[in-house]
């Protein structure tokens, strides 16, 4: 179709029915749109009312309270030293299970099925849903901060250690199997040097991920600078806040900044 | 050296492998020869079990193979395979990738801990020194040329100090010249240290050069047993049915081109024409 100087290239609907699957396809897609937004009250009226409000708070917040960074200092490495810890436990917890739940090495269908499952267990529960449980089993403080990170990263790293090691090249694997080579022997000299540039990158982001939900572990009792965030939202001390959430920035932004340049670097091909 | 009786290799419906009977001397070099998906693979695979025959019996050095953990060990141990691909770890570096070969004869624990016997590190220092690249044992493998990862392939395989070598198109992916010098390696190795070797190639006059017999497959049978010399046009028709005089004459010139490349060349005759 030509509209002035300009050429319309739309693929050609194939099959008998001609636009009316595309067509069809559009009117549902509108329809289920509409459905959510009724369900989940979506209402730009509602935020244009609210606008106002918003500013409130803002200029309530600004500028922050320098002078609070002080106290910030301490919660803000107990984030940290959480996030590491978090991250630590999680690779240990998933890399031992992760081979069972890749396809091309597992023993056989039940345990594949049952680690993934296993995974997607403890991926499915939410950080701060566990925190809640680990406050009430090991008590206040950033320990439980600690675990809720491990068993919800051990979930997601397992799955992605399993699936890279589904991607590697076969092809050596069946050359150790034919040396004689033992289970062991073939996944420490045959998997893991392929997948280990993956695996360092996938940990960064849990690391960088554990950082960021550490920042809110806090809300729930279970250590960090969340914990300040909460308070001085309790006490009514928006510039204390606005402190906590421009350190919370910052902390995110490092995180990020320096993870993916760690991610690029190894993945250019720096010696395992 | 090995002795095979009935052989035969079903995949679902597929027959692979139809009953091949076939006798190795020790000290042998053998050409499996014959096109793509013929059998050849299967075969070699039988003889170390990376695949599980459906019947037959396979004596290695007068012991019939069984597919239990202790004896699989065992059986692969005296038994090393090269492989097309290669299938060398690129990660690793070069004396770790010829290493691996002696992983099925050394401690496993201290082998998890990249600990390895000084006996087994000089056997692979020896090996490197036969395919000629001592100086690169400390790169990363995947540094090499396609050549040089085969040549790594080869020391991997010496390695194992096995009775056996099978190759598995080991350069059905190099150009001629590198070809001849990796086979060179090959036989040179075998001829040394008395390996029996069993080579599938697709290449007829790699076999008529580096075979000492030659075994001809098609459609998972053996269809010619005989040496260099008797393989005539007649025979090549055997292996390769619908291979024409012409064909068999653009194989000879471009090896590498071999089964691949002979529709293309086909049809850039009938262009001509």
């Amino acid at each position: 179709m030509n509209i002035g100087s300009y050429t319309l290239l739309v693929a050609k609907p194939t099959g008998n029915l001609g636009w009316l699957p595309r067509i069809a396809t559009g009117v549902v897609a509108v329809a289920v749109l509409a459905w959510a937004a009724a369900g989940a009250q979506v209402s730009f009226t509602e935020l244009t009312k609210g606008l106002p409000w918003i500013g409130d708070i803002l200029s309530r917040m600004l500028p922050p309270n320098w002078a609070f960074l002080d106290k910030l200092v301490r919660p803000a490495i107990e984030t940290i030293q959480i996030a590491l810890w978090g991250t630590l436990l999680s690779v240990i917890l998933a890399v031992p299970v992760c081979f069972f739940a890749a396809r091309n090495l597992t023993p056989n269908r039940v345990v594949y099925q049952f680690t993934r499952q296993l995974f997607n267990v403890t991926r499915g529960i939410n950080e701060i849903i566990l925190a809640l449980v680990f406050v009430a089993a090991v008590g206040l403080g950033p320990f439980p901060g600690v675990l809720a990170l491990a068993v919800h990263g051990a979930g997601m790293l397992g799955k992605f250690f399993a699936e890279s090691i589904e991607e590697i090249d076969q092809g050596p694997i069946e050359a150790l199997r034919a040396t004689g080579a033992g289970a062991v022997q073939t996944i420490i000299f045959g998997v893991l040097p392929q997948v280990v540039t993956a695996w360092i990158a996938v940990v960064l982001y849990r690391f960088e991920t554990n950082l960021r939900q550490a920042t809110v572990l806090g809300m729930v009792g279970a250590g960090g600078i969340g914990f300040e965030l909460v308070g001085s939202m309790k006490l009514f001390q928006y510039h204390d806040t606005a402190t906590c959430i421009v350190v919370i920035i910052a902390m995110v932004m490092v995180a990020d900044y320096v993870s993916s340049r760690l991610r690029s670097w190894i993945q250019k091909g720096a010696h395992a | 050296m090995i002795k095979i009786r009935g052989l035969t290799k079903r995949y679902g419906a597929f027959d692979a492998l139809k009953g091949i009977d076939l006798d190795v001397k020790q000290g042998e070099f053998l050409v499996v020869l014959g096109p793509s998906g013929a059998g050849k693979s299967t075969l070699l695979r039988c003889i170390n079990r990376l695949a599980d025959p459906t019947s037959g019996d396979i004596h290695i050095d007068g012991k019939l193979a069984r597919s239990d953990a202790a004896s699989l060990r065992r059986l692969r141990c005296q038994v090393a395979m090269i492989f097309q691909h290669y299938n060398v770890v690129p990660r690793l570096s070069v004396q770790k990738n010829v290493l691996t070969g002696r992983l099925g004869a050394m401690p496993s624990v201290l082998s998890w801990l990249q600990l390895f016997p000084r006996k087994d590190v000089e056997i692979a220092l020896e090996c490197l020194r036969r395919v000629e690249l001592e100086d690169k044992a400390e790169l990363r493998t995947d540094t090499l040329s396609g050549g040089q990862k085969q040549r790594v392939g080869i020391a991997r395989a010496l390695a194992q100090q096995p009775k056996i070598i099978l190759a598995d198109e080991p350069v059905a992916s190099l150009d001629p010249k590198t070809s001849r010098t990796v086979l060179n390696y090959l036989r040179q190795a075998s001829r040394e240290l008395g390996i029996t070797v069993v080579c599938n190639l697709h290449q007829i006059d790699y076999a008529k050069e580096f075979g000492e017999r030659i075994v001809g497959v098609s459609a998972g049978q053996i269809v010619f047993e005989g040496g260099p010399d008797q393989l005539t046009g007649d025979v090549l028709h055997r292996i390769y049915p619908g291979l024409d005089e012409n064909d068999a004459r653009c194989n000879a010139a471009a090896p590498t081109a071999a089964t691949a490349a002979a529709p293309v060349l086909r049809q850039l005759q009938l262009e001509e024409a």
